[in-house]
């Protein structure tokens, strides 16, 4: 069956528990979660998980049904990478030796458009926000170099159309 | 001796109470007047009220915690209310789990409490502390971890709430020790009616009960399955008038049976592994399955990839995620099945499908011939299994509560058994829990005492919770056990014969002397052998005032047909 990556946003009451009954979802049938990311929404008390697979059209319907079924759940959402608009943020410590002895590591930050976050004698910290392809472009590029910590952050993620959760929330 | 007779709530919301007080006192306002459970450490505040409320709640001290749920289950399904079983944190917990599973995959309201130890212990491997929300997560509707006084009465009305509307299914909630001892001011206690984040009952979409109808009307060689949604829906009448009223043959799935009485004129059979002939290989004929507060199991489909692919299906189903999980549908009648089948039936023509029917009929005849007449009527030789049932079918007119436990006994009972009345049948179907039926028939008891409650276990699964012989003789409840004694665990011991070249790897038993085991525990028994002693046995025992054991050493290599061998279609049932 064909996969396809999905971004599934789950709106829900803030419930300590609630990541465990979701991450289950998943657990049971053998699904891999490329990215998870958690956080507070647009609502205030209402909490959201966005959460990345690469599944077929069937599971994801699925698996959406499960967690909404979840008491605590109020609603969830599944996308397409073109119904979404998405970014995932990633940081990259070099020494700061290279900074100064390869001029090109400068040129590769200017190019790809990433940050310098902090500079210590020792050690530089680049910033890089984009698509996964981005992020792993300047991972490839600074790698030669010598990376002393490597990190990306899940997906974060908006639809392109409108999420109903608040006139779902009012209708209850 | 300290003791409160409640009537009145409102009258102590004044009053500084103890936390395990308020859990009493919610307990007492959801109508709970009976508890299945085991004490221990870290739930013995709420014990200590529990003495104190002797009057309003009857506490029922089981033998393992196990038993306690699946006393729950019981009493939730006779009765149609919540079963609540309590138990202490580690151990106690985590014996409830296997009868939680039990409850959620069977959809029965339950309410499970645990005691667990104070919240500043926790996460510091205390003395019996385990995590069991972590642990229950997957197997409850839902659950919670009380740590503070002041949260017992909102969560407790949740829980109730949860437990018994949409769907049902299990809650647990955890209550730590310091959460019992905390006092509380103002303790009020609100019923649950509404939760944002949660739609038990989805709305009607009222175009699909009219496509619904106009498909049935157009049928020609149309069947139902229903399932116990039914039960579960309270259902029973509107189901009745629906099936009477289009002429449809219904088949039932093993939690449906007893929805509609077993002679019904449209009943067909039961559907499934070991279900019945005509309707197992008919629903690979009809040209319309009416799915009716069923899950589409894969013990009742057998290989989905030819499971009624010839017809178009119809769901009536409360629950959304059902839909299109096994099976695909062409219309989901998604709702809440007494409000669907109430609103269908003007769109449905009065009908009658009587060569299509007749279908049925025939094809069960030949069921009749090659396996049931053999063991039902069987005259010679070892007693079977089925003649058992009819001895009990003969003594009880199909008026009692028939309890299961789970194999060869378990297909046999459910089905020979006459029943006449809806929640007349306990068993475990989707999790197949041994020695579910012990401590179930005593739940049963309790939920409806008026009823004469039967268990029919097996030799196996009886001693996995023989125990519980403890409680039903401390509480006297007049329960009959019948034991269908093969010596051998017959499912697996057939699945061995079948499909593993006859290895009998660890199935034969060697059983102690249960007539002498129940006269340990004071209950009456006997043991039956012989075919001309079985009827006035089950006549002795229905007739005995209190519970009562009966031993039937059955023929022991005995088979269960017809069988839809796993991974097969169902229209490619064995009759042998």
């Amino acid at each position: 069956m064909k996969k396809t990556t999905y971004t599934i946003s789950i709106y829900t009451e803030n419930n300590v528990g609630l990541l465990n009954r979701v991450s289950a979802i998943f657990l049971k049938r053998h699904i891999n979660i490329v990215s998870i990311t958690s956080s507070e929404s647009e609502i205030p008390d209402i909490f959201r998980f966005v959460i990345v697979v690469n599944i077929s059209k069937e599971q994801v319907v699925k698996v959406v049904k499960q967690i909404e079924k979840q008491i605590e759940v109020i609603s969830v959402f599944y996308h397409t990478d073109k119904q979404t608009i998405f970014l995932e943020t990633a940081l990259y410590k070099v020494k700061s030796s290279s900074l100064f002895e390869e001029k090109q590591i400068q040129n590769m930050i200017k190019d790809s458009r990433a940050n310098i976050v902090t500079v210590k004698p020792d050690y530089f910290v680049i910033e890089k926000t984009g698509w996964r392809l981005e992020t792993e472009d300047l991972y490839q590029k600074l790698k030669p170099y010598g990376l002393l910590q490597f990190v990306r952050s899940g997906r974060i993620s908006v639809s392109k159309k409108s999420m109903d959760i608040s006139r779902i929330l009012n209708s209850k | 001796m300290y003791q409160v007779h409640l009537k009145d709530v409102s009258l102590i919301n004044m009053k500084k109470i103890s936390g395990a007080e308020a859990i009493i006192r919610c307990l007492i306002s959801e109508d709970v007047d009976v508890l299945f459970g085991y004490p221990g450490g870290a739930i013995m505040p709420v014990y200590d009220e529990l003495y104190k409320f002797q009057k309003d709640i009857n506490h029922i001290l089981v033998r393992h915690e196990q038993g306690a749920t699946h006393a729950a289950q019981g009493y939730a399904r006779s009765s149609g209310k919540v079963g609540v079983a309590i138990a202490t944190s580690g151990p106690g917990a985590t014996n409830l789990v296997t009868g939680i599973a039990d409850a959620q995959i069977d959809s029965t309201p339950m309410v499970c409490i645990t005691g667990q130890v104070a919240s500043y212990l926790l996460g510091s491997d205390a003395f019996q502390e385990t995590d069991i929300i972590g642990i229950s997560t997957p197997v409850t509707k839902w659950n919670y971890q009380i740590t503070k006084a002041s949260e017992i009465s909102e969560i407790i009305s949740k829980a109730f709430f949860i437990a018994r509307t949409g769907r049902p299914g299990p809650v647990l909630i955890d209550i730590t020790k310091d959460a019992q001892f905390d006092m509380i001011e103002n303790f009020e206690y609100k019923k649950c009616e509404n939760i944002r984040s949660y739609s038990p009952i989805p709305p009607i979409n009222k175009s699909t009960i009219s496509d619904a109808g106009k498909l049935i009307n157009e049928s020609k060689k149309p069947l139902i399955v229903w399932g116990q949604g039914v039960i579960l829906g309270n259902a029973e009448s509107e189901f009745k008038d629906f099936v009477e009223k289009t002429g449809i043959p219904a088949a039932w799935t093993i939690l449906g049976v007893s929805a509609i009485s077993t002679n019904h004129k449209l009943n067909v059979g039961m559907v499934g592994m070991h279900g019945n002939y005509g309707p197992n290989v008919l629903t690979n004929d009809c040209d319309l399955l009416i799915a009716i507060g069923m899950r589409f199991d894969d013990r009742v489909t057998g290989d989905l990839k030819t499971y009624a692919k010839q017809a178009q299906i119809i769901h009536f189903e409360i629950d959304p995620a059902e839909v299109d999980k096994n099976v695909k549908v062409d219309i989901a009648v998604i709702g809440d099945v007494k409000q669907t089948l109430k609103e269908i039936l003007p769109h449905v023509n009065k009908s009658s499908h009587n060569s299509w029917v007749r279908k049925f009929r025939e094809l069960n005849k030949i069921e009749f011939d090659k396996v049931i007449d053999k063991e039902y009527n069987k005259q010679s030789g070892g007693l079977s299994m089925a003649e058992v049932i009819k001895s009990i079918n003969e003594n009880t007119e199909g008026n009692s509560i028939l309890v299961t436990d789970v194999g060869q006994h378990q297909m046999i009972a459910c089905r020979y058994m006459n029943f006449n009345k809806s929640k007349s049948n306990i068993t475990s179907g989707g999790l197949g829990t041994m020695g579910f039926a012990l401590p179930a028939a005593l739940g049963a008891k309790i939920g409806d005492p008026g009823r004469e409650v039967i268990a029919v276990i097996g030799d196996g699964g009886f001693q996995m919770t023989i125990q519980e012989l403890g409680t039903i003789f401390q509480t006297s409840y007049s329960v009959k056990i019948v034991i269908l004694n093969n010596e051998y665990l017959g499912m697996v011991r057939q699945w061995q014969q079948l499909f593993f070249d006859k290895r009998y790897a660890s199935t034969e038993m060697t059983n102690p002397d249960f007539v002498t085991i129940a006269k340990g525990y004071f209950i009456e028994s006997k043991r039956v052998s012989h075919r001309k002693e079985l009827n006035s046995s089950i006549k002795q025992m229905l007739s005995h005032d209190g519970p009562y054991l009966l031993e039937v050493c059955v023929e022991k290599e005995e088979n269960v047909f017809p069988m839809i061998p796993s991974g097969s279609s169902v229209s490619d049932i064995r009759l042998e």
